[in-house]
């Protein structure tokens, strides 16, 4: 028997996800929940709606940092021109998910917390060094994005926890950001892998700071420092993309499935690297 | 299992039904509400026959509970013709042969209507990539973007400018 229930305020909404006997699932877009739902692979005793909480949709500033409501669907993120600007890959990434009408209601907390290792945003905030808040029973508490999904389908979070939004810093001058991901047919498919590249470069051009993500590739969305180390000091050469190629290779722990076997996912795990970091450097180079 | 009572305008007017929780948006509009113009292809989100629009934002709606709709505004098929005037794309999909069975066009439809309410003159890669998520096994597709194409002219046409 599943229970509804659409609590006002985050206190609320925390209190009924702690006191839930059973399973309680949190609902924003419902575009992974649903689905599972439907098949039976979820069998919550509730669902907890957090989108009447206020400011759960929607994208503001706060000291410089751009904050993402968790429940702001990646049609609205798409549309929002400033965040287009400052972070192009955190947006492509977003708006690669599904189809127009799952681009209606899906959003980046629940694609984080449904923790697909092939979940396209998650590389791409985890190169724009996102944070997030949650909510629990203990308080409010400020953690990197990277550290909430541990595996396929486990998130780190408590009971009674929930994220409330996510936060992207301002990007610093010279600096962009890209995210590629492979699918063999141009929409409406999960990745095969994907790559989340964001970098700075000094007043020459050099790559001064970099952050390489790879997703589809291991249990969850990996940082890889070996291929950002690779472009670090250096401007994009052959040198440092053949770096890049050789690390990205190097850190993919993928399986073999009807998407792509171990071998195939490696080798374009390189691949989408080298193309991703160039798309980076580029936009990077025209922001003086 | 407690039912919740719901209230929505659809189709620009006031609605209520009662529903359990587990049920869809597209459960309720079929079963609760005879609107059977939106088509149950995949219930996961992958086929778009069930396309509406909530509060003008095209979704699917077997991927949102009925509950979810308290207080929104739902837009389906049986609201896109004016009394016996068809609306231009329903024109266009019947002068370009844009269907065969049938059970994908009213989710094209009011997938193409949510494209040119936003965008009145899309390319045809947009058109492509908009409609992506709206599955058909008859057409081909040719056809469809060639009236989606073809209403948008006429509509921007009628425009004044």
């Amino acid at each position: 028997m599943l229970n509804y229930v659409a609590p006002s305020t985050v206190e609320e909404a925390v209190r009924i996800l702690a006191e839930a006997p059973g399973t309680a699932k949190v609902l924003s877009g419902g575009t992974d929940l649903l689905v599972q739902l439907r098949s039976g692979r979820a069998k919550p005793g509730l669902i907890v709606d957090i989108k009447k909480i206020p400011g759960i949709s929607g994208i503001g500033e706060r000291d410089g940092d751009f904050v993402i409501g968790a429940s702001t669907p990646g049609a609205v993120i798409g549309e929002c021109e400033a965040l287009q600007r400052a972070w192009p890959g955190v947006v492509e990434a977003a708006n690669l998910i599904g189809s127009t009408q799952v681009q209606g209601r899906a959003s980046l907390a629940g694609n984080l917390c449904n923790a697909s290792p092939a979940a396209d945003s998650v590389p791409a905030l985890i190169a724009a060094r996102a944070t997030c808040a949650v909510a629990g029973p203990k308080g409010r508490r400020e953690v990197p994005v990277e550290s909430i999904a541990i595996g396929p389908g486990r998130t780190s979070l408590s009971p009674g926890e929930f994220i409330l939004e996510i936060r992207l810093p301002k990007p610093r001058p010279r600096s962009a950001d890209a995210y590629l991901r492979f699918i063999p047919r141009t929409e409406m498919d999960i990745a095969v892998v994907g790559a989340a590249v964001s970098l700075a470069l000094d007043a020459d051009g050099v790559c001064a700071d970099a952050l390489v993500v790879l997703g589809a590739v291991a249990p969850t969305a990996i940082l890889v420092p070996g291929a950002a180390a690779a472009l670090v000091g250096r401007k994009l050469d052959e040198t440092a993309l053949a770096g890049l190629d050789q690390a990205a290779r190097r850190a993919c722990k993928p399986i073999d499935d009807k998407r792509g076997t171990i071998e195939y996912r490696t080798k374009v795990a390189g691949v989408l690297a080298r193309r991703t970091a160039t798309i980076a450097y580029e936009r990077a180079g025209e922001r003086r | 299992m407690s039912k919740h009572h719901v209230s929505a305008i659809i189709n620009g007017e006031p609605a209520e039904f009662l529903c359990e929780p587990q049920l869809t948006l597209l459960d309720v509009l079929r079963d609760e509400l005879h609107l059977t113009g939106s088509k149950e292809g995949c219930s996961s989100g992958d086929c778009g026959a069930c396309s509406v629009t909530v509060d003008g934002r095209l979704v699917c709606s077997c991927l949102m509970l009925a509950v979810e709709a308290e207080g929104h505004k739902i837009e389906t098929i049986e609201g896109m013709a004016r009394g016996h005037n068809l609306h231009p794309l329903q024109r266009k999909f019947l002068e370009h042969a844009a269907l065969q069975c049938g059970f994908c066009t009213p989710g094209l439809l009011v997938a193409a209507k949510a494209l040119l309410d936003r965008n009145p003159n899309p390319t045809e890669t947009e058109a492509r990539y908009w409609l992506a998520g709206n599955l058909c096994r008859c057409t081909g597709y040719d056809k469809v973007i060639r009236a989606v194409l073809d209403a948008a002219a006429e509509l921007r046409a009628a425009t004044p400018r």
